[in-house]
């Protein structure tokens, strides 16, 4: 016996879903795979025990009766009684439920049956991917409002005075292909907010995070993305640091900058310099922010101290590197691929080392003869914490600022001791939360970046509707450099 | 009879909010409204039949008893032997259903009771936004990722 079950959240009502989906005879209206549908005998569709006749686009004739149905519920039965594919024994149920939270529908299709042996995965994943999940999509499709993805960000809203543009959203969690072109508008900017017509869009990791659902922050439908750069449109009541045609760019809460027009808060906007061009600004400032906060404040290195950074040719490890040595630290880097070496030298480490025959720690201590690191800047996680601890300096300062190889886990600090060693886990929101603090930081950046002490790499620049190209190339690290998307 | 229900998506995988909701004596540590909580007898939280006794922040000290918990169908039905509200015959399920797109999880909280008729709106008003909601608006928060 095999077994299926798909079920999803469509973003209407249970009464709107409910009333495409309880015309039995319905189906050839909306589901892709049905040609064309009809009831057998003169049988009215919610008459209980018809048959609908279905012709599928492959050619197959399927008749399956109906063996429940109920409009309290929101569900019926079905089963085939004879099929041109080999299902037998097939018994479905469709059900919806009410999320009353937000006032959408869960929706769960289920079914068993037998198949000949040898054909259960071909026909498990015929049921549920041809059938019920192209079945969701087409619903999903046909009830949904387009354009509606006011979830995602609570500025988008529809009044006088709106600016019309595009939004990637992305539909569910899923592969880079689940991103969406849809017609959006920005309000008007109320009291403290600020409408930005956005030029270039920074492409980040957590863009990928928030897509698949491995961090659940944005619902789909809902538009991703942290920062951008572009032009203020205007300016709502109490905003004195930006006015309309000035050019702004910002990496902040909330997610929702995967468009080209859109209404914020101001406070975390901060002005542009000339100099520097909307895609290096998109390109550069989340990480640039980042590495800003890690070296002059969670740890101020000083000339002299011994930095580890992991993945120097990454994005912030690689400002990092050109920041560290510029303020006269040695810098270290350590990358697990050798084709990597070059980037990290070029970037400023002193030396790079790769997994050999040594330990890390073992590595790090041969290099600063015997001392071990004053401070180490770890985003792996889970894979490189031990080492890590292990590699510090007696009073050394590890860093830990992500996890990219998985959470890190339960430690007992009481392990520290062996170095008296002290752990930071700096949270970007903590240090970027007002506008003294934004405006300090990037005044700092903008700076650094003039004087050529950071230079910005960006790869490359994708038209918005490349965004699941970006996507790919990123998540597949085949980067070097930043990424941005260009809206029109 | 009175019904109380509110339903969320739960942005976690059904496996992740089951383990912590589960145990029937662990409401402290992810709803917001209660205090503290124990087994009564020393029994195990997961023995059908064993009854949590626990109080609310704002005072209130409830009783309730575990009639049925199912690890396959991720659900927990339980009844108040004892409590401030005013309801009598009072049971509760609370259900997990995986939502395969996306890997999350629909949950579904209800409860049947019979109460002063008069006091029925406010009561289905309080246990499904006040107890139910906020319940899973806290585990939104707590399994955010």
């Amino acid at each position: 016996m095999v077994r299926v079950m798909r079920s999803t959240v469509i973003d209407a009502p249970v009464s709107a879903v409910w009333d495409v989906l309880r015309d039995y005879n319905g189906h050839d209206r909306w589901h892709p795979a049905v040609s064309t549908s009809h009831v057998e005998n003169d049988l009215y569709a919610d008459q209980v025990g018809n048959v609908r006749n279905f012709l599928l686009t492959g050619g197959e004739r399927v008749r399956e009766q109906l063996l429940s149905f109920s409009d309290r519920d929101h569900s019926f039965r079905y089963r085939i009684v004879e099929a041109d594919v080999p299902l037998e024994n097939y018994i479905a149920e469709v059900s919806l439920r009410p999320v009353t939270d937000k006032n959408r529908t869960f929706w769960l299709w289920t079914s068993r049956f037998d198949t000949p042996p040898g054909l259960e995965q071909e026909m498990q994943q015929l049921v549920a991917e041809g059938v019920y999940e192209a079945g969701f999509e087409a619903i999903r499709s046909l009830v949904e409002s387009p354009g509606d993805v006011s979830r995602a960000d609570s500025t988008v809203a529809v009044s006088e005075g709106i600016e019309s543009g595009s939004a990637m959203v992305f539909t569910r969690y899923g592969e880079p292909e689940v991103f969406q072109m849809r017609p959006i508008s920005a309000p008007p900017p109320g009291a403290g907010q600020v409408r930005i017509r956005q030029r270039a869009i920074g492409i980040n990791f957590i863009d990928i995070y928030c897509r698949t659902g491995y961090f659940r922050y944005v619902e789909p439908p809902g538009i991703v993305g942290l920062e951008a750069a572009g032009e203020v449109i205007d300016v709502g009541d109490r905003v004195t640091h930006l006015a309309s045609g000035q050019r702004v760019a910002y990496a902040c809460l909330p997610f929702g900058a995967y468009t080209s027009v859109r209404t914020m808060d101001a406070a975390l906007v901060v002005p542009l310099p000339e100099s520097i061009d909307f895609a290096t600004a998109a390109g550069c400032l989340l990480k640039g922010i980042t590495a800003q906060f890690l070296l002059h404040q969670v740890h101020p290195v000083r000339a002299g101290e011994t930095i580890l950074v992991y993945a120097p040719a990454g994005g912030v490890g690689n400002l990092l590197c050109q920041w560290a040595r510029h303020l006269g630290a040695t810098v270290i880097g350590a990358t697990t691929s050798p084709e990597k070496i070059q980037t990290a030298l070029d970037a400023g480490a002193h030396h790079v080392i790769t997994p050999g025959q040594s330990s890390l720690a073992d590595q790090v201590r041969d290099l600063t003869g015997g001392r071990g690191a004053d401070v180490i800047y770890d985003a792996v996680g889970r894979d490189s914490f031990a080492q890590s601890v292990e590699a510090l300096a007696n009073c050394g300062h590890l860093v830990s600022y992500g996890q990219a190889s998985g959470d890190i886990g339960n430690w007992d600090i009481s392990s520290l001791a062996s170095n008296s060693a002290t752990v930071s886990r700096p949270n970007y929101a903590h240090y970027t939360d007002t506008q003294d603090k934004i405006s300090s930081i990037t005044s700092e950046l903008f700076d650094a970046i003039q004087r050529g002490i950071l230079k910005v790499k960006v790869q490359h620049q994708y038209r918005f509707e490349q965004v699941a190209q970006a996507h790919h190339a990123l998540q597949n690290r085949q980067t070097t450099g930043s990424i941005v998307l260009m809206p029109e | 009879m009175p019904t109380a229900y509110a339903s969320a998506v739960i942005n976690a995988p059904a496996t992740r909010v089951w383990s912590t909701i589960r145990d029937f004596n662990a409401l402290p540590a992810w709803h917001p409204l209660i205090a503290d909580s124990r087994i009564e007898g020393g029994a195990p939280s997961d023995q059908v039949g064993c009854v949590r006794a626990f109080n609310l922040k704002d005072g209130g000290f409830i009783r309730e008893r575990l009639l049925a918990l199912s690890d396959y169908d991720y659900c927990c039905v339980y009844s108040i032997l004892e409590s401030p509200m005013g309801v009598e015959n009072y049971v509760a399920t609370l259900k997990l259903t995986p939502i395969t797109d996306g890997d999350r999880t629909f949950g579904e909280w209800t409860a049947e009771f019979e109460c002063d008729p008069a006091r029925t709106q406010a009561l289905v008003d309080q246990i499904s936004q006040g107890v139910f909601q906020s319940g899973f608006d806290a585990l939104n928060e707590r399994l955010r990722y």
